[in-house]
């Protein structure tokens, strides 16, 4: 059993439980609902036993070091939180539907990265070196794998208020049944939020007790450093939202969505489009 | 003449006091940081601003593009929103503080109408038997109870987590933390960096402001060395350095490791790996083909040198004995590139103890000059970031208050319950600040608990 084989399986349940989710969607099967998180729970379990695996073979290899080195690793890493927090969710609110709008964030990730990124286990550049590595890292991606499934159920909101307005009276048959009422969607959302912004700002604060431990600044504008403020202004912004008036309800679901929009970018967009003190996350 | 005044102080307040401005300086200062993340700051590049042509350039240098960061129009929205938070703070506070300091303890019955969690319980108990059973219940079960005796009705209020309403304020305030510790840093720290050759010692650095900055002791670089893993990437990037007060090592600063993450710090300043380069000198002879005419030349392990007939000459690689590569030689030799002046070039070796091959060489291509080398010696260089920065404890202090804040904003909440006894009927009422759905799950569980502990008692 190596890794790479179990990472495949991961990727492949995180298929099978997000189509399962979308046919319970479709078809307001419950048992669908409950087959498609026990899959999408199997596919965890697989994937959190890939990442202990991979962890072991650097060592075996003699490069040990936590699997968070390199793209491949933070992008599967980053579908491991996502699930994780997901799941989570589900075990204490238990709305199965939303699975539909998060596995697919989990599946992208871990697709791209089994199809199109260099799996290959490296020894660790020397700016990596350090214990803040995982602190920091574990931070940062628990945060915005809070942040992608904030950003689902925005989704949902915006769908479900949106035909709401429009037509009420068909909100009885459609798919639209199967969503929480919208007030629960936006509790959920703050919840996830809740979750993702002191992760966040943890995340920021151990880059910045590393970058002044490793290089004197604790804070350089860096591009990468920039964006990570720049998420965090959008999630304030959320959260002074809700109490603000004239911002609660749609406009603070499409502050998550630009927030996690953002998120993205900072994560990958910055590493790819901008240069900066990251780019061993090439 | 006062009133007009006083008209536009208050309105200026309460424009500070606005939530709408928070959004709006939060959402802008959101969207004006990518300006910076995309024009490269500082001293940006030539290859890059020939890119953007000289009138972008002329418009980005009078905008402070360049430095965004630090340009007026950033800082003003900073202090703006610090202003903004203190303003918000001043005038909410005061009415916080009095919910935590000066609780209602008294349910009357608009308060009550205005809760979400009320129940009533129907019981007959001797009202003195009572009292005890409730502060009893709400000792153990919640918080200790304040009870207040009104015209024979009793009054019971227990509070959990009152100060967690501070914890907002307290976010507020590591932000403002935050700053302070960063314009101590400004004040009263530098920032800076050295260059030291191996072997050699400084006492002064450069400021990135330009200037040079005398250190107050010396500082020698015994030796750089960069280790690699088996597939040629770095693995370790490693000074050893000394530190010197008046010509004499200091105990325990003496062949100190400074590798990337781990910096060296003495009297407060800090050293940190930054980069390393060749320093090396290479020299060599070119003469014309009768020996007439000898040119020193020297090169450096990663830069060039012209010839006398104009062509340029680089080092490949050089060893101080060539016997193990080439059999029956001996000495030092240097493997060279030489770029003509018509755009060819070649490669060959150039021997310090044997002139005839070098001469050899030379008049088999063309009549060029003769080159001989003279040995040389690898040196390298150590780049050194070096920074002392004062408010840095502060800006952790800020971090710290932060995190505690905003776990308490999140997860904590001010939970009240207040019991009343009238006429032979119990009720019960209850609050919270955040979380209402649990709340009421631990409200009702509360009641429930409540109700057969009055029961039990009464059989």
């Amino acid at each position: 059993m190596t890794s790479s084989l179990l990472f495949n399986i991961t990727t492949f349940a995180y298929l099978i439980s997000m189509l399962a989710f979308f046919v319970f969607l479709a078809s307001r099967t419950k048992v669908l609902g409950s087959a498609a998180m026990i899959v999408a729970y199997g596919g965890l379990l697989a994937q959190t036993f890939a990442i202990a695996l991979r962890w072991k073979e650097s060592y075996d290899m003699g490069v040990g070091h936590a699997p968070l080195s390199n793209l491949y690793e933070s992008v599967v890493f980053f579908s491991w939180t996502i699930v994780l927090i997901y799941a989570l969710l589900d075990i204490k609110y238990k709305y199965r539907v939303i699975g539909a709008f998060v596995m697919p964030f989990a599946l992208l990730g871990m697709a791209w990265a089994q199809l199109g990124l260099n799996t290959g286990i490296e020894p660790l550049v020397p700016a990596l070196q350090s214990n803040w590595l995982l602190y920091h890292v574990v931070t940062c991606f628990l945060g915005y794998a809070a942040f992608a499934v904030a950003c689902g159920i925005s989704i949902m909101y915006l769908i479900k208020a949106g035909c709401e307005e429009s037509a009420d009276k068909q909100s009885d048959t459609g798919l639209l049944t199967m969503f929480p009422p919208i007030r629960v969607l936006d509790d959920l959302n703050y919840r996830s939020i809740m979750v993702g912004f002191p992760l966040l700002t943890l995340g920021i604060i151990t880059g910045a007790a590393w970058a002044n431990y490793a290089w004197g600044t604790y804070w350089s504008w860096d591009p990468k450093e920039t964006w990570s403020l720049i998420v965090w202004f959008v999630y304030a912004a959320f959260l002074h939202a809700r109490i603000t008036k004239g911002w609660v309800g749609k406009r603070a679901a499409w502050l998550s969505i630009i927030g996690f929009a953002a998120t993205i970018f900072c994560y990958l967009g910055v590493n790819l489009f901008l240069s900066g003190l990251h780019s061993y996350g090439k | 003449m006062t009133t007009p005044k006083k008209d536009v102080l208050r309105s200026l307040w309460d424009a500070f006091c606005s939530l709408k401005l928070t959004m709006f300086l939060l959402i802008s200062l959101a969207v004006i940081s990518i300006i910076g993340t995309v024009i490269p700051q500082g001293t940006p590049a030539e290859e890059y601003l020939a890119t953007i042509g000289p009138a972008k350039i002329s418009l980005y240098k009078a905008l402070g593009f360049f430095d965004m960061y630090h340009s007026w129009w950033f800082i003003l929205l900073l202090y703006l929103l610090t202003v903004n938070l203190v303003a918000c703070s001043i005038k909410r506070l005061p009415h916080i503080w009095k919910i935590i300091t000066q609780p209602v303890t008294v349910m009357e019955d608009g308060l009550e109408r205005s809760l979400t969690n009320v129940a009533t319980i129907k019981n007959s108990n001797d009202p003195v038997q009572l009292k005890e059973q409730i502060t009893a219940f709400l000792e153990t079960e919640f918080a200790e109870p304040v009870v207040t005796e009104t015209g024979g009705t009793l009054h019971f209020f227990a509070q959990k987590n009152p100060w967690c309403r501070l914890s907002v304020y307290f976010v507020h305030l590591s932000v403002i933390v935050i700053f302070i510790g960063a314009l101590v840093g400004s004040l009263f720290g530098f920032k800076g960096y050295v260059n030291i050759l191996e072997g050699e010692s400084i006492s002064k650095i450069m400021l990135r402001s330009g200037k040079e900055l005398d250190l107050g002791y010396t500082l020698r670089l015994e030796q750089f060395s960069m280790a690699t893993y088996s597939n040629g990437a770095p693995k370790e990037f490693k000074s050893i350095l000394t530190v010197l007060e008046n010509g004499k090592p200091v105990p325990g600063y003496a062949n100190a490791r400074v590798i990337v993450n781990d910096p060296l710090t003495y009297k407060g300043i800090t050293f940190y790996q930054s980069s390393y380069g060749d320093a090396s000198e290479y020299l060599f002879t070119a003469t014309d083909l009768d020996g007439k005419n000898p040119v020193s030349l020297t090169v450096g392990g990663q830069s060039s040198a012209k010839l006398p007939d104009g062509s340029s000459m680089c080092l490949l690689e050089s060893t101080p004995d060539i016997a193990p590569y080439s059999p029956g030689l001996s000495g030092p030799a240097a493997n060279v590139e030489i770029h003509k002046t018509d755009g060819t070039s070649e490669r060959f070796v150039v021997y310090a103890n044997h002139p005839e091959l070098n001469i050899e060489h030379a008049k088999n291509h063309g009549k060029g000059p003769v080159l001989h080398y003279k040995g040389g010696e690898k040196h390298m260089y150590t780049g050194l970031q070096v920074a002392k920065d004062p408010g840095v404890g502060i800006v952790w202090l800020g971090c710290f208050l932060m995190v505690i804040g905003v776990y308490t904003a999140f997860f904590m909440s001010h939970r009240r319950i207040w019991v009343r006894i009238q006429n032979g009927s119990v009720t019960v009422g209850g609050n919270a600040s955040k979380n209402q759905g649990a709340f009421q799950l631990a409200f009702e569980s509360l009641v429930g608990r409540l109700k057969t502990d009055l029961n039990k008692e009464n059989k």
